[in-house]
C-alpha cells in the first residue's frame, strides 16, 4: 500500500508540526542575530561618537577659556622724563637715503633702550599705590612683552609722549592662571607662583574691574614668545601655514591633475603604466615622516634651501599630497560617463578637445574636493616638518616663504612642551581649536563646492 | 588656449620659486640656533629680547634637538644652510671637534652662559624623598653590591634600600642619551654613588661600566623628549621620581616636590655656592666662520653673556639660570671678541 510505503518516509521526515517548530526556532535565531548585528553596528557608532565627543569636549573645555585673558586697562602716562628721546628724524633734502636710514636706526635703538618697565610700573602705581614700593612684585603683574607694545605705540606716533593714554595691557601669565583658578589656590605659599602680595593685588584689581577677562587678541596678532608667555600668539604660525598651503596648491594640484589626466585618458595601458599606478597607490600609504627625511636630504642638504622655511615645508607637503590629488582626480575622471567622451569624439573633437571641453569640466568638482581634502590633511601634518627644522622657536612673522617660520601644528607641539604648564595647557588647546576651525572650514568648502557643482547621472 | 595659460602660469611660478631660491642662497640674515632643550628656554628669551633691542637685526631662530643633535647639525659644515650656534648642556666632545674639522668648521668658540641644577622631583601628592647618590645608584643599577658581591638588583621599593625613604615602588624617569642632562646625571649622581661602595672599587677598570648599566626591568624609563614628557610620565605613574632641570621644577612647583640630595635642597643659592652637588655649566658654541657673514652673530653672543641679560637680577636668573661670576663673564666676552677656538682636552 501506498500508506505503508510512505510510513518510513513519514517517520524519517519531520512532521508538519515539527517543521514549523524548526522554522520558528530558526526564525527566532535569525531575528536574534539580526538584532545583535544591528546592535553591534549601532554600538560601534556610539563608541565612535562618544570618543570624538570626549576628545572635542576636553579640548573645548580646556581651550575655550584661553580665548579670554586677564587684561588690565591702565591710564599710561607717556612721561617725557622716562621716554627721553629726540624727535623722530625726517628725511632732509641735504641727506642721502642711507644717512636718513642710519639716523632712523639710531633713533629706534634709543627708543628700544627706554626703560619701559618704569612707564608700566608708574601707571600701575596709579591704581595700586602699594605697587610703587614693591617694584619686583609690580613687575610680575603685567606681561613683560607689553613694553614692546608701548614702544611700538611711540614709534608709530611719537607725539603721544607727554600725554596720557588708556591702554589695555595683558596681565602676566601667572596672574591669569591665578584668576582662572588653573592653580590650586589652597596650596601652601611655597608651592605657588605668585607672591602673597601679587595674589591679593590680582583679586583686588579683578574685583574693582581694572583687570577683566577680555578677548585675547594677542592670540591672533602676536608671534610666539618665550620671555612673555601671556602675549604669545599664533600669528607667525598661521602665516607660515598659509604660505605652505599656497605652495601645496600651486605645486601639488597642477602636477597631480595633469598626471591624473594623462594616466587616465592618454597613457597607453602597459606594464610601465601599471607599475606607475601601483606606485602611486603605494606612495599614498607612505608614512609622512619618510617625506620629511626625503625633504631634509633633497631640499636642504642637496638644494641648499634654508632650514625652518615654509618653502621647504610646502614642497615636502606637496610631495605628500600629490598621490592623494592624483588618486582623487583619476577617480573623478573615471566617474564621468564614457558617453560624454564618445559623443564629443563622434562630432569630430580631437581627444584633447574632448578632454578639456567636455570631460574635465564635469570632473572638476571631484578634483577640487580631492585637492582641498589633500590640503586639509597637509595642514595638520607635523612629523615631516619636525625633520626640516620647523620646530624651532621663531618670534617673527615670515614675509617670504624663504624666511624662517613656524606652522600651526608645530606651534601646538611647541606649546605642549612649554614648561609653564598651568598657562600653556589652555593655550595649547586654544591653538588646537584654531587649527580645527581652519580644517573644518576647508572641509566645509570642499563639501560646498561638491554640492554646488556636482552633476549626478 | 586654456592649456597654454595653465602651462605658462606653472612655468612662471616655477621660475619665481627658483629666483627666490637664488636670492636667499646669497644671504641669510637670521641667526639659526639649535641644540639642548635645557638651554632652549634661555636662548629663546635672549633671541626674542635681542630682536626687540636691536632693530637692525632679525630675531634669531632657536631650534631644539638635544645637545648631541645640535652639535651634529653644527658640525655639518660651513654655509647658509647650516646652523650658526649650537646650544649644549655639556662641553663639546673631542670626537665632535674632529667631526667639525672634517666638515670645515675649525673655529668653534665655546661660550659658557651660566649654570643649571638637576633636580629629582616626584608628584606633589606622594612621599617626600631625601636621597643620596648611593641610594639613587642602588635604585637604578642592574647589579648592586650586597654582602661583598654583586647581585642582580633586588629592590622594588624605596624603603628596601633605606628605611628612611618612603614605602613607594621604585620607578625612575631619566633623560635619554640624546640629552646632555643624561651625562651630568651619570657623572654627578650615579658614578659618585656607585664608587662609594667598596665592592665597586675592587672592580678597577670595569667599575664604570658596571655603574652605568641600568636595570632593564621597566623601573627605569628613558625619555627622549623634553621635561614635559617626564612630567607626563609622573602624571601617569604618580609613584615615579623624575629628573628635571631646576627651572622646570620651579615653574611647576604646584605639581612637583623636589628631593634633597645629601640633605641639601636645590635652589639658586645652594647651586651657585656649589653646596648642591648636581649642577653643570651650560654652553653655546658659535661657528667662527659665520661671524661677519651672518649679521648680528657676534652681537648676539655678546648680548647673551652681558650682565643685564644673564647676570644677577636678570630675567634668565628668574627663570632658573645660575649666573656666571664676573671673572667668568669677562673671560667669555674676551673669547668671543678674540674668536678663541675651543681645543680638545
Amino acid at each position: 500500500m501506498a500508506s505503508t510505503a510512505e510510513t518510513p518516509a513519514l517517520a524519517g521526515a519531520p512532521s508538519p508540526r515539527s517543521n514549523r517548530d524548526v522554522v520558528e526556532q530558526n526564525l527566532a535565531r535569525r531575528h536574534r542575530n539580526e538584532a545583535i548585528f544591528r546592535f553591534t553596528g549601532l554600538g560601534a557608532i556610539l563608541v565612535g561618537i562618544a570618543l570624538v565627543g570626549v576628545l572635542f569636549g576636553s579640548i573645548l573645555i580646556k581651550g575655550v577659556p584661553a580665548f579670554t585673558q586677564a587684561t588690565m586697562t591702565l591710564e599710561v602716562d607717556f612721561d617725557p622724563e622716562i621716554i627721553n628721546i629726540p624727535e623722530r628724524p625726517v628725511l632732509q633734502a641735504s641727506q642721502s637715503v642711507a644717512e636718513y636710514e642710519q639716523a632712523l636706526l639710531s633713533w629706534r635703538r634709543r627708543l628700544a633702550f627706554v626703560n619701559w618697565n618704569k612707564v608700566i610700573q608708574a601707571s600701575l602705581a596709579k591704581v595700586l599705590p602699594a605697587a610703587a614700593d614693591n617694584a619686583r612684585d609690580a613687575a610680575g603683574m603685567i606681561a613683560s612683552g607689553e613694553r614692546i607694545k608701548l614702544r611700538d605705540m611711540v614709534e608709530a606716533d611719537p607725539s603721544i609722549v607727554g600725554t596720557t593714554q588708556a591702554v589695555s595691557l595683558v596681565a602676566a601669565a601667572n596672574v591669569d592662571v591665578w584668576l582662572k583658578g588653573n592653580i590650586d589656590r589652597t596650596l601652601p605659599q611655597h608651592m605657588q607662583q605668585l607672591s602673597k602680595l601679587q595674589q591679593e593685588w590680582s583679586d583686588e584689581l579683578y574685583q574693582r574691574g581694572v583687570i577683566s577677562m577680555a578677548f585675547s587678541t594677542a592670540l591672533f596678532t602676536n608671534v610666539d614668545s618665550r620671555s612673555s608667555p601671556a602675549t604669545a600668539g599664533l600669528l607667525g604660525a598661521i602665516v607660515g601655514s598659509v604660505m605652505m598651503m599656497l605652495i601645496v596648491l600651486v605645486v601639488a594640484v597642477p602636477i597631480g591633475v595633469m598626471a591624473a589626466i594623462y594616466l587616465e585618458e592618454f597613457a597607453p595601458k602597459n606594464r610601465l603604466t601599471d607599475l606607475i599606478e601601483v606606485n602611486i597607490n603605494n606612495l599614498a600609504a607612505v608614512p609622512s615622516i619618510v617625506f620629511g627625511l626625503l625633504g631634509a636630504a633633497v631640499f636642504i642638504n642637496f638644494l641648499g634651501l634654508p632650514l625652518s622655511a615654509p618653502i621647504v615645508g610646502g614642497l615636502v607637503l606637496s610631495l605628500m599630497t600629490l598621490p592623494t590629488v592624483i588618486i582623487a582626480s583619476r577617480a573623478s575622471l573615471r566617474a564621468v560617463p564614457p558617453s560624454i567622451r564618445q559623443a564629443a569624439l563622434g562630432v569630430g573633437a580631437s581627444p584633447m578637445q574632448a578632454m578639456f571641453h567636455h570631460t574635465l569640466p564635469l570632473a572638476v568638482p571631484g578634483m577640487l574636493t580631492g585637492a582641498i581634502i589633500g590640503v586639509a590633511q597637509a595642514l595638520g601634518e607635523t612629523a615631516p616638518l619636525l625633520l626640516i627644522g620647523m620646530n624651532a622657536f621663531v618670534a617673527s612673522v615670515p614675509s617670504t616663504p624663504m624666511e624662517q617660520s613656524s606652522a600651526l601644528p608645530v606651534q601646538i607641539y611647541l606649546w605642549q612642551g612649554n614648561e609653564l604648564r598651568n598657562f600653556f595647557e589652555a593655550r595649547t588647546s586654544a591653538a588646537i581649536i584654531v587649527l580645527l576651525a581652519v580644517m573644518i572650514t576647508l572641509n566645509a568648502l570642499a563639501i560646498f563646492l561638491r554640492n554646488r557643482f556636482e552633476r549626478r547621472w | 588656449m586654456k592649456l597654454n595659460t595653465i602651462a605658462s602660469v606653472a612655468a612662471l611660478a616655477a621660475a619665481g620659486a627658483l629666483m627666490a631660491t637664488n636670492a636667499s642662497a646669497q644671504s641669510r640674515d637670521t641667526i639659526q640656533i639649535a641644540g639642548s632643550s635645557t638651554v632652549l628656554p634661555f636662548a629663546s628669551v635672549v633671541a626674542e629680547e635681542f630682536g626687540n633691542t636691536f632693530p637692525e637685526y632679525k630675531t634669531p631662530v632657536v631650534g631644539s634637538g638635544g645637545s648631541s643633535g645640535g652639535l651634529r647639525q653644527f658640525c655639518q659644515g660651513v654655509g647658509e644652510n647650516t646652523i650658526d650656534i649650537a646650544n649644549a648642556s655639556r662641553p663639546i666632545r673631542a670626537k665632535e671637534i674632529t667631526a667639525c674639522a672634517e666638515a670645515g668648521v675649525n673655529t668653534i668658540i665655546e661660550v659658557r652662559v651660566g649654570y643649571d641644577g638637576i633636580v629629582f622631583a616626584s608628584d606633589a601628592s606622594t612621599g617626600h624623598f631625601e636621597l643620596t647618590p648611593a641610594q639613587i645608584f642602588e635604585a637604578i643599577a642592574a647589579k648592586v653590591p650586597q654582602d661583598g658581591e654583586l647581585v642582580d638588583n633586588p629592590y622594588t621599593n624605596w624603603n628596601e634600600i633605606d628605611g628612611s625613604l618612603p614605602d613607594q615602588e621604585i620607578t625612575l624617569v631619566i633623560p635619554g642619551t640624546n640629552h646632555g642632562t643624561r651625562e651630568v646625571f651619570e657623572e654627578k649622581v650615579v658614578l659618585p654613588g656607585c664608587e662609594s661602595f667598596d665592592e665597586i672599587e675592587a672592580l678597577g677598570d670595569a667599575a664604570e661600566e658596571t655603574c652605568l648599566s641600568f636595570r632593564q626591568d621597566g623601573r627605569v624609563i628613558e625619555v627622549a623628549g623634553d621635561y614635559t614628557e617626564t612630567l607626563g610620565r609622573l602624571d601617569a605613574q604618580p609613584n615615579a621620581v623624575g629628573v628635571f632641570g631646576l627651572s622646570f621644577y620651579d615653574q611647576n612647583r604646584d605639581r612637583l616636590q623636589v628631593a634633597t640630595i645629601d640633605g641639601i635642597e636645590p635652589s639658586l643659592e645652594t647651586i651657585a655656592s656649589g653646596e648642591y652637588p648636581v649642577s653643570r655649566p651650560l654652553f653655546f658654541y658659535v661657528k667662527g666662520e659665520h661671524m661677519g657673514v651672518i649679521p648680528g652673530l657676534e652681537d648676539y653672543a655678546m648680548y647673551f653673556v652681558s650682565d643685564q641679560v644673564s647676570g644677577a637680577g636678570s630675567q634668565l636668573e628668574a627663570m632658573g639660570l645660575i649666573p656666571l661670576s664676573d671673572d667668568e663673564r669677562a673671560a667669555q666676552m674676551e673669547k668671543i671678541q678674540a674668536k678663541t677656538p675651543v681645543t680638545a682636552d
